[in-house]
């Protein structure tokens, strides 16, 4: 390759800065489209209160907004940020920190746009209820970015850290395969959240002496739909800290990339799944609190049951790092 | 940095066993969410048939796991046979 390393990194952080607003602005505004959508419904439900519901759609969207706000403080770092060193490696971390950042915006833009939209349609249906239903939203929504988070945890690592003692190969399937990692499982839980906050508040508005049940199972829900961007992560730690001998094949390299991309689908799955699951099971406690604790007990067997090919794929990648 | 065949060969069969595994939980997992969604809605509706509606769903989702574990499978072969 004729290219001196520092021309590889200017393409890899121009490259990745485009990647990683480009579609983190996509999930964030999907939700907060969705949510003024219904917000609009709501004004045409009920005229009266419409400042009420203006209020809660810019909080919602505000809240929203937060997972695209995490894409542009990377991309702006990655257009303007000089690193100390230069390396192919580093630029390689670059890449990834972009990927990583344009992933995980994704789902928590689009998960966040459920709780809003519903909290927006609940208030038209319960205006009574408003201040529990803003802070139910609150709650969930918040809970909801935690995915685009620990996206950008990961993206600052590879941005900021010195890689320069780590040999080109196989450090560079290493860096890409981390930033693939997180960023691609939290689309899944971010967007599995969403539909567990998108629920409760739906429960709030129909049924407002439920809410203490209706948090509880909404937390619990959206916390086991948050396991899989944690394997993302934990993967993710693993690639970054973890140091490889250095080899001139091809092949270790591309197990290490294998293993960030095949925790990374993997935990897309199982993210959205376990959302419909705490969905269902919320949207039911709400309408019948009596069985509270049956629906939570069925709700995390089904959980566990669609953990499962989360958990074979952070088996297959912990082979492809450790035992290949 | 010249690239062997038998190298460009095994990283290909990383990389196919990776994204085997990865595209390969995506539908189970989505699609045993969905079989436990609609679970938690039949016992809320009718809590008496919990335990009924529990094992209906286990076997369902276990029929749903079915695909994951292929591509588990497919991803051991490439990963430790081919």
């Amino acid at each position: 390759m004729d290219m001196d390393a520092l021309s590889a990194m200017r393409i890899a952080a121009y490259a990745g800065g485009g990647f990683a607003m480009g579609m983190g602005a996509l999930g964030a505004a999907i939700g907060e489209g969705y949510t003024a959508a219904q917000a609009n419904i709501a004004v045409s439900r009920n005229p009266q209160i419409s400042g009420d519901i203006f209020k809660n759609m810019l909080v919602g969207q505000a809240v929203a907004e937060s997972a695209s706000i995490f894409a542009l403080v990377v991309a702006i770092l990655l257009l303007f940020f000089e690193t100390p060193s230069a390396g192919y490696i580093q630029a390689a971390s670059l890449m990834g920190a972009g990927m990583c950042m344009g992933f995980g915006a994704l789902g928590s833009g689009m998960g966040s746009g459920f709780p809003s939209a519903e909290t927006c349609l609940g208030i038209a249906r319960q205006p009574m209820a408003s201040t529990r239903l803003t802070t139910n939203m609150l709650i969930g929504s918040a809970v909801c970015q935690t995915p685009a988070i620990l996206s950008m945890v990961v993206s600052l690592l590879l941005l900021f850290m010195q890689f320069k003692d780590i040999p080109f190969q196989p450090g560079w399937g290493a860096v890409i395969g981390a930033g693939l990692s997180t960023g691609l499982a939290a689309i899944g839980s971010g967007y599995g959240g969403g539909l567990a906050a998108g629920a409760s508040c739906e429960g709030v508005a129909r049924n407002p002496n439920s809410v203490g049940n209706v948090t509880t199972t909404m937390l619990v829900g959206q916390a086991v739909a948050q396991t899989s961007s944690i394997f993302g992560l934990l993967i993710s730690f693993v690639l970054i800290f973890k140091s490889f001998p250095e080899s001139q094949a091809l092949s270790p390299a591309i197990a290490l990339l294998s293993a960030g991309i095949c925790m990374g689908f993997g935990g897309i799955g199982p993210g959205v799944g376990n959302g419909e699951v705490a969905r269902g099971a919320v949207r039911w406690v709400a309408r019948n609190t009596e069985s509270a604790a049956d629906l939570m007990r069925i709700m995390l067997v089904g959980q566990a049951v669609s953990q499962s090919t989360a958990i074979y794929a952070m088996v297959v990648s912990l082979v492809l790092i450790f035992v290949i | 940095m010249a690239i062997e065949g038998a190298d460009l060969i095994k990283a290909a069969a990383l990389l196919g066993a990776g994204i085997s595994m990865g595209l390969g939980a995506i539908g189970p997992g989505v699609g045993e969410g969905m079989v436990a969604a609609k679970a938690c809605e039949a016992i809320g509706k009718n809590p008496k048939e919990a335990g009924l509606l529990t094992r209906t769903m286990l076997v369902g989702q276990a029929v749903s796991e079915s695909t994951g574990i292929y591509s588990l499978v497919v991803s051991l072969l490439l990963l430790f046979v081919v």
